[in-house]
């Protein structure tokens, strides 16, 4: 500019070519070019953190999926597990996991001489009581046969065919985690164990595969986190997300257009929309402790249930909801509206008829934007304690229904954090996948509802 | 139509249908329209002319209180369809509005489709008992918005689809299509081409057989083509009315001889 007013007549003189740019468009260009490489960088970087956050997320969480066990032939011995040979279920309910601990040890002494694997931790095998053996099995192992063996009283007397899940250690030393250096200060497992392993594996007989009790089981104690898994705590996600669905939605989306179509505008009217406004930049935990002390020792509402969390969760996502809702109703032209009321139309038909089938796709995305919000909040759950530590899944356990303890997602992500086993760290990475993966499949649902009533325009 | 010189039209004195006394409209502390008098005949066209901002539309939405739906809108005086008091409490603006139809600048089908558009008022209000009598219903009104041919065989196709001009005459075949008794047009060949705008002058003089007509026009020449009577209004207030002729060939009043003239607006 400051080029133009020195030299007014330059630019705008005879004889100047249009195929040599002036100093002035040179300038602009640069500008313009060092813009679009700012905005590159700027793009880039993101995509640079997208890519390392993903892969990190991936590569930490993906062994999580995989287990590994051993593939026995387990012989169950009527005289350990039916001494009077009734097949009386209470008899048999009496014989504790102990028994069962014996006849994984004897299937596991006759793969190793199967394989002729020579090891000193099957010097005891005469006997067949080689406890030296059990830190490479899962504890979990035992009370499974134990379950199976209480389901079907038949099988006794039989010799099966199971895989049983390996200790969280060799599962570790196969995934890479453990090795052997790391394995000499740890108490529970020795080279030795490591040697067999090696030698089982190269017969077949322990080998890693895809482990669905990671994504439909239950969590577990500390000593056991190869036999931990996300069910439950889905199971209570899942509640939660119905009671936001159910309340948030209809309340959202009511007083939204209230507000919008048929409110007068006053001062009053204001102070609710800036309220409004004002409560979607609230902390969650703000919204937590509020739970906790109307849901919980007001109403006197269950501790860890669904359904207080679900409440909890709904008054977080309400503002999200009311102020999506507000912005589509807004974003309908008032063309429509005229035309529906000069041909006659009530107000209401006028804005169920018309203006709210055209903010329908906004409405969805809105709500579900609202639900994924609420679907990853660990905050507000913490406080209400919503990290109910379940081991067992329906219908043995508790978590049944809107009223029983549960967890949630991110709170059993965040609780398996905290745990001092790197194996837990793993399977929060993985709990992490899961979560990403419903949040994934619910912005994808907003897309397909946003396209599918988009298509009325 | 085009051709006939003012003077020679036949004017005949229709019954008055609508008839506004004393109007003041206010939006907040701007007094938009000031003691408007006017009387609108039944079976004419009535223009209203101005300059921009004069209050022509503003009045027009009064007829059917389309004015209602402004928080900041206050309308006193008092304005009569057939001798009722439309302002009267006990009115419900929707059962008016039934009767008095309106046409907006910009087309605005709904975006639905082509038979929904016109069938939407019949259905409201309760006009037809069977499918068969709608479709009639929509048939007639089509027709009489002189659209049918265009589009009977895509009935289902969106309104939306249709160009300019045929989304204008859609929905005055979706105005017509309540059997109204007033039709309110508010400049509605503004987004028009020169070619829809004659089909739509050419429906509007059809019209006037079976209704009052009010249309505010920012085109002189589509005034004195269309209308029988004729308002020209100047900063809120009626400067003039009269017959057609005789405001463009012989106004009284100075100002509304400068806006025809091209000197004001």
């Amino acid at each position: 500019m400051t080029d133009a007013a020195k030299t007014p007549t330059a630019r705008g003189a005879k004889g100047v070519s249009l195929l040599a740019p002036d100093a002035h468009t040179r300038k602009r260009n640069a500008a313009e070019a060092r813009f679009r490489i700012y905005g590159l960088v700027a793009v880039g970087i993101g995509l640079f953190f997208l890519v390392a956050l993903l892969s990190s997320i991936v590569m930490n969480g993906i062994g999580a999926f995989q287990q590994t066990g051993y593939r026995l032939q387990i012989e169950l011995r009527e005289d350990v597990l039916d001494k009077t040979g009734t097949r009386d279920i209470e008899n048999i309910k009496k014989v504790k996991t102990f028994a069962y601990a014996q006849l994984i040890r004897a299937a596991m002494l006759r793969e190793i001489e199967k394989a002729g694997i020579d090891t000193p931790l099957a010097q005891a095998k005469v006997t067949g009581f080689s406890s030296d053996l059990d830190p490479m099995m899962s504890d979990g192992a035992r009370a499974h046969l134990r379950d199976l063996v209480l389901a079907d009283p038949g099988l006794i007397g039989q010799t099966i065919e199971l895989r049983l899940l390996a200790s969280s250690r060799v599962d570790g030393y196969l995934k890479g985690r453990v090795s052997r250096d790391s394995i000499a200060r740890d108490k529970n497992l020795d080279t030795v164990h490591l040697d067999l392993v090696d030698a089982l594996r190269s017969v077949g007989v322990v080998n890693t595969a895809f482990n669905p009790a990671f994504i439909l089981g239950s969590d577990a104690s500390d000593a056991r986190p190869e036999q931990a898994g996300m069910g439950v705590a889905i199971l209570g996600s899942l509640f939660m997300m119905l009671v936001v669905l159910v309340l948030s939605l209809p309340i959202g989306v009511a007083s939204s257009i209230y507000l919008e179509e048929f409110a007068p505008k006053n001062r009053f009217t204001d102070l609710i929309e800036v309220n409004i406004s004002n409560l979607a930049a609230v902390p969650s935990i703000v919204f937590g402790i509020l739970g906790l002390a109307v849901f919980i020792q007001f109403m006197h509402l269950p501790q860890s249930a669904p359904l207080v969390g679900g409440l909890v969760l709904t008054l977080m996502t309400l503002p999200t909801i009311i102020i999506a809702t507000r912005a589509s109703l807004q974003s309908v032209p008032p063309s429509i509206r005229d035309a529906a009321l000069g041909v006659g139309a009530s107000k209401m038909q006028a804005v169920f008829h018309h203006v709210l089938p055209l903010a329908m796709p906004g409405i969805l995305t809105g709500t579900i934007i609202g639900l994924a919000q609420a679907l990853g909040e660990t905050a507000p759950l913490l406080l209400i304690g919503m990290v109910g530590y379940i081991a067992s899944n329906y219908p043995d356990g508790v978590a049944s229904g809107f009223l029983d303890p549960n967890s949630a997602m991110p709170a059993q992500i965040f609780e398996w954090a905290k745990r001092a086993d790197p194996a837990f760290y793993e399977r929060a990475w993985g709990g992490i996948i899961i979560l990403l993966v419903v949040l994934l499949s619910m912005n994808f649902i907003a897309i397909l509802l946003r396209r599918r009533f988009e298509r009325r325009w | 139509m085009y051709d006939t010189p003012f003077l020679e039209r036949n004017i005949v004195t229709q019954e008055v249908k609508i008839s506004a006394r004393d109007c003041q409209v206010h939006y907040g502390d701007n007094h938009a329209i000031k003691d408007v008098n006017v009387d609108i005949e039944d079976k004419t066209v009535t223009a209203f002319i101005g300059p921009s901002g004069c209050g022509k539309s503003t009045f027009l939405r009064c007829l059917n209180r389309m004015n209602d739906t402004i928080d900041i809108c206050r309308v006193e005086g008092r304005i009569t369809l057939d001798g009722e008091d439309i302002y009267d409490p006990k009115v419900d603006p929707v059962q008016l509005r039934a009767k008095v139809g309106m046409v907006f600048q910009k087309p605005n089908p709904f975006p639905k489709s082509i038979y929904d558009n016109v069938a939407y008022g019949p259905k409201i209000h309760g006009l037809a008992r069977s499918k068969a009598e709608l479709d009639e219903i929509v048939e007639k009104a089509l027709r009489r918005g002189a659209i049918w041919d265009e589009v009977k065989d895509r009935l289902t196709a969106p309104g939306t689809g249709l160009s300019g001009g045929q989304q204008q005459r859609l929905c005055i075949a979706r105005a017509v299509a309540t059997e109204p008794e007033v039709l309110l047009m508010d400049e509605p060949c503004s987004a028009l081409d020169p070619i829809a705008t004659a089909q739509v002058e050419e429906l509007i003089d059809e019209l006037r057989e079976q209704y009052s007509v009010v249309i505010v026009t920012h085109s002189m020449q589509q005034a004195a083509r269309v209308s029988q009577k004729t308002a020209f209004f100047h900063m809120g207030s009626l400067v003039e009315f009269g017959e057609t002729g005789q405001i463009f060939t012989n106004p009284r009043d100075p100002r509304t001889e400068s806006y025809i003239t091209g000197r004001i607006g």
